[in-house]
């Protein structure tokens, strides 16, 4: 291969050669590896993916798509986009997990499952074949399921990693009978010779291919926690180690929407397989269930973690705009570019808002909301923290979340289906309800008995205050990222 | 530059207020927010802007950057000041000077945050006054919820928890209808504007651009969007039915919050209904004339009613608000000069005037512990100055001649009965004049029930004059009161500069 094709494919890459030498790292030293080493190997593996991926956006290397090992993989701005988004959550992790995992056995093997869960990342947004999205999906999950189960003692813990597996291995086996019946109509697995037989196929065999199609929806609501397959996600976020928690909801999510973007736009263009079933009506009517089933269901918790995990379900709703408003009125990447955006946000703030969770747990307050009553007088710096997620995540202008919520509103007015805005609306504004609970909580409330916190552990803290700053900057540097993602949403339409 | 440089110095105070420790806050919250004040009111001096900054004038102290990107759309960052907006820059930083100082008594816990974010605050609300783009614009006017969330939530009344949520979640609520109200018609304008620039899209919209968006046309959505607008401003205003979240905001607010939030932040949704709605779709308000006529003087009768029947002094304040804020919607819908620009002085007028009395009453709270009418008979045999100057602020309530109220309310009256756009227009002023009956007798009586008469209240402490930190920043507001009666030209000349391009095409502009 030319040294083009490795460049570009270096940004997956350094995800690999992090978990290599993490392999390597533990084989030599068995099992007396300084914690520390293991995580600053990780995190190094993010960060220099991160980096790469910046130089080649911004280096425009890949603007018109690198396509590779003959048509399988494709790298182009979105997927180095997403690629971003992933080494940016996984470095965060990382530093977090130093404190977190401290007093924990297998270390060497928590931190190796979060980097080859990235590479499968870092994949899933490179495939440009139905076949390596599916493998890309499973190298992602697989080491998913054992880090929801890293807490192998605590039964809530293994019992959220048997519900996330069966529903996942349940997932995947509608996913891959999906692409089966893709493969049957359209005799391709390539999403571009997809693309040029799906319009004879929609007439010929309409009810294959619109079975099919909906089959990979519901396999791909699985990764990304929309209706139908949500169910999981409050289970497991509740009972998986919070800095997992914060991996999934964040970079695995981001991972299963840049598929969906993808495979929906190039493989199963609307105006093609319209007369077998038209995904975008699908779209709009999982957009508004899912937003609205997550916030409602989160307004309704007492249990934080737990309302993090609805109210993710929520963001995926409003994530799923980017798809539901590709109706060919007015200007479709603009949309998609503003789900983009929304994910990239999404992977600090919401990161943000499960290491807090992860802060609270390691300082064991407790989980409900009024665990953490009065906590601003004892932490006043992580409290900050934590009111710019919250505020950011409910869409109030103190951090990059605002604009791009508002840009996914925007997106759908313009694209013509302002009643989806107008849900998204009504939805935001209940989410502004449980989110600023907590910071009432936090900053109104009296403490209900005497904290008791001796100790600031200094990783959770980093990437608590490195993913704050950053949700705050994301609020004038948009501007940085997001023609970015307007032209890499333009390549795919 | 000098705009920037006001946004910084209450950025950059806040930032300094928060780190500080609370012993100092007060003091140093003081002389930082007397510099945004200077500096305002040297941009006062050296003001050289013409006409309305939306309407093609120059604007004065303009600045605009590229920002962001919105697909097409390019966003940025626009800010700049016309005769509407100075007035209230300066309203605003006197008010959180002033707000500042009626803190030190009532204020014992966690200052350095209290004070911190009045200034960021600040900076949030000159924001919303400065901004010409609508993307800033909203920015600053979602800002604004945060602070205000967190005065009202830590350091308000009993039922202040409750009070805080209610009012994020109704103004958040209002807003995004408005956001997507505003944005459908924005991309209904199709490629005539390529920014969200608010000059641009107002010069569009009055050259009759506006087309299609999907099944809507362009009447209806005009006409949607008109409404969403409306209703998203009438909640901050606040105008009768949508109003119920502010009585409770007001009660459980403290003091200073409190003036703010009458002196300042229901001027945010009389600005926006001005600048959107007014400006931009003339012709759908003056197709709804009736029904905004309506509204105004419900509001204007109903709110005064409303205070009628409260015992709670900073109730009775709070429902005036929404009786004097009718007053405004009334002088928008005239299109007329003297309706249009006695609006905008109501709004200086208005907030200056509640501003004083909300002071009073917290200047009272602090020594008698109680806000209820019935409790406090013959204060003013303890208390004469504060009691002087509630009577001073009641009388300007009442608009007594020769103070900022009786300019505001004329200049409204006059330009309502001369109005050729409201049907009935005469009848419409007459119920409105009505109103002042109104508020006459409400403030009279509450004045004679809580300062005359013989002092009953029994406290284990002498109640004495409050001290004169206390003092100053009522004396001031009187002076300022007083001035702008005598002399309302000294603003009502760049608002009346500022309006009268709006009415091009209403009435024919000579009224």
């Amino acid at each position: 291969m030319e040294f083009l094709a490795w460049l570009v494919l270096a940004p997956a890459g350094a995800f690999l050669v992090a978990a290599l030498l993490l392999f390597i790292v533990d084989a030599i030293w068995p099992g007396d590896t300084a914690n520390s080493v293991l995580a600053t190997i990780t995190a190094a593996g993010g960060i220099v993916s991160l980096g790469i991926s910046a130089v080649l956006l911004m280096g425009g290397v890949a603007s018109d798509g690198i396509v590779l090992f003959d048509g399988q993989l494709i790298v182009d701005d979105m997927s180095l986009f997403f690629t971003v988004i992933f080494g940016s959550v996984t470095a965060l992790v990382a530093i977090a997990s130093i404190d977190y995992i401290e007093e924990l056995p297998n270390q060497p093997e928590y931190y190796l499952l979060i980097v080859l869960a990235a590479t499968g990342m870092a994949l899933m947004a490179s495939a440009n074949s139905l076949a390596i999205a599916f493998v890309a999906i499973e190298l992602a999950s697989l080491p998913s399921y054992a880090l929801v189960a890293y807490l192998k003692r605590n039964r809530g813990s293994v019992e959220a990693a048997l519900k996330y597996f069966l529903i996942g291995a349940l997932s995947s086996s509608i996913l891959i009978y999906g692409i089966s019946l893709i493969y049957a109509s359209t005799g391709s697995l390539r999403f571009s010779d997809v693309a040029t037989a799906v319009g004879p196929a929609a007439t010929e065999y309409p009810g294959v291919l619109g079975v099919g199609i909906i089959m990979i929806v519901g396999g791909l609501a699985f990764k990304t926690a929309s209706v139908p397959f949500h169910f999981w996600a409050p289970e497991a976020y509740e009972g998986a180690p919070a800095p997992v928690a914060a991996f999934l909801s964040s970079a695995s999510k981001a991972a299963g929407f840049v598929i969906a973007f993808r495979i929906f736009t190039l493989a199963f263009p609307i105006e093609a397989v319209f007369a077998s079933i038209d995904w975008v009506l699908l779209f709009q009517v999982l957009a508004v269930v899912t937003m609205t089933l997550g916030n409602f269901a989160a307004a309704t918790q007492e249990n934080v973690k737990r309302m993090l995990a609805y109210s993710s379900i929520g963001h995926a709703g409003y994530v799923l705009i980017g798809l539901a408003a590709l109706t060919g009125i007015g200007d479709g990447s603009t949309v998609l570019g503003a789900g983009m955006l929304h994910l990239l946000v999404y992977g600090f703030m919401n990161t943000g808002a499960f290491l807090f969770v992860a802060l609270v747990e390691h300082w064991e307050l407790g989980r409900t909301f009024s665990d953490y009553n009065g906590l601003a007088r004892e932490a006043p710096i992580a409290c900050v923290a934590m009111t710019i997620f919250m505020f950011s995540l409910a869409g109030l202008p103190v951090g990059g979340g605002f604009l791009s919520k508002y840009y996914l509103f925007a997106g759908a007015v313009g694209a013509g289906v302002w009643w989806l805005a107008l849900v998204g609306a009504i939805n935001s504004v209940i989410s502004l309800f449980y989110y600023s609970r907590v910071v009432k909580a936090m900053w109104i409330e009296e403490p209900t008995r005497p904290l008791e916190i001796d100790r600031y552990p200094t990783g959770i803290y980093a990437a608590l205050i490195i993913a704050a700053v950053m949700t705050v900057l994301l609020l004038p540097g948009l501007a940085i990222v997001d023609m970015t993602a307007f032209d890499a949403a333009a390549a795919l339409l | 530059m000098y705009i920037e440089a006001l946004l910084l110095l209450c950025l950059l105070g806040a930032a300094i207020v928060f780190v500080s420790p609370n012993r100092l806050a007060p003091k140093l919250a003081f002389w930082i927010s007397l510099l945004p004040l200077a500096l305002s009111v040297y941009l006062f001096t050296i003001f050289d802007g013409q006409g309305n900054a939306l309407l093609g004038g120059d604007i004065a102290f303009e600045t605009i950057h590229d920002w962001l990107a919105f697909g097409p759309y390019q966003i940025n960052y626009h800010v700049g000041l016309d005769g509407i907006s100075l007035p209230l820059i300066i309203l605003t930083t006197i008010l959180i000077t002033l707000a500042i100082m009626s803190a030190w008594t009532p204020i014992n816990e966690r200052q350095s945050q209290f004070y911190g974010l009045l200034l960021f605050l600040e900076a949030s609300l000159i924001g919303v006054f400065v901004a010409l783009d609508f993307i800033l614009w909203f920015i600053f006017w979602e800002a604004v919820l945060v602070p205000m969330y967190f005065l009202i939530g830590i350091w308000g009344g009993p039922r202040r928890k409750y009070a805080a949520i209610k009012f994020f979640v109704y103004t958040n609520l209002a807003s995004l209808i408005m956001f997507i109200g505003f944005l459908a018609i924005v991309f209904g304008l199709g490629d005539a504007v390529t920014s969200f620039g608010l000059p641009e899209i107002t010069t569009a919209l009055r050259a009759g651009e506006l087309g299609a968006l999907g099944p809507l046309g362009p009447e209806m959505l005009a006409f949607v969007g008109f409404i969403a607008l409306f209703f998203g401003f009438a909640v901050k205003v606040p105008v009768v039915p949508l109003h119920t979240w502010l009585p409770d905001a007001h009660v459980e607010a403290p003091t200073p919050a409190s003036v703010i939030l009458a002196g300042v932040l229901l001027k945010m949704g009389t600005y926006a209904l001005l600048r959107f709605n007014f400006t931009m779709l003339p012709e759908q308000a003056i197709a709804l004339a009736i029904p905004i006529g309506l509204i105004a003087v419900i509001s204007i009768i109903y709110g005064a009613l409303l205070a009628l029947a409260q015992q709670d002094l900073k109730r009775i304040v709070a429902y005036s608000s929404v009786s004097s804020m009718g007053y405004v919607i009334l002088g928008l819908i005239a299109y007329t000069i003297y309706g249009v620009g006695g609006a905008t002085f109501q709004m200086i007028a208005h907030g200056l005037i509640s501003g004083l009395l909300f002071m009073t009453v917290g200047v009272f709270y602090n020594a008698t512990h109680t806000r209820m009418v019935g409790d406090m008979a013959g204060l003013a045999s303890k208390m004469p100055v504060t009691a002087a100057v509630f009577v001073a602020g009641a009388f300007a309530y009442m608009g007594l001649p020769l103070m900022a109220g009786f300019a505001a309310e004329l200049f409204i009256f006059i330009g309502a009965f001369e109005s050729t756009v409201l049907p009935g227009a005469a009848g419409f002023t007459a119920i409105a004049m009505f109103g002042i009956v109104v508020v006459a007798g409400y403030l009279l009586w509450a004045m004679q029930r809580s300062l005359f008469g013989s002092f009953r209240l029994e406290t284990d402490y002498d109640i004495g004059e409050a001290p004169i930190h206390d003092i100053a920043p009522l004396l001031v507001l009187v002076g300022l009161i007083i001035y702008l009666g005598v002399a309302p030209d000294v603003f009502f000349e760049m608002i009346r500069d500022a309006t009268i391009p709006m009415l091009e095409g209403t009435t024919g502009g000579d009224v």
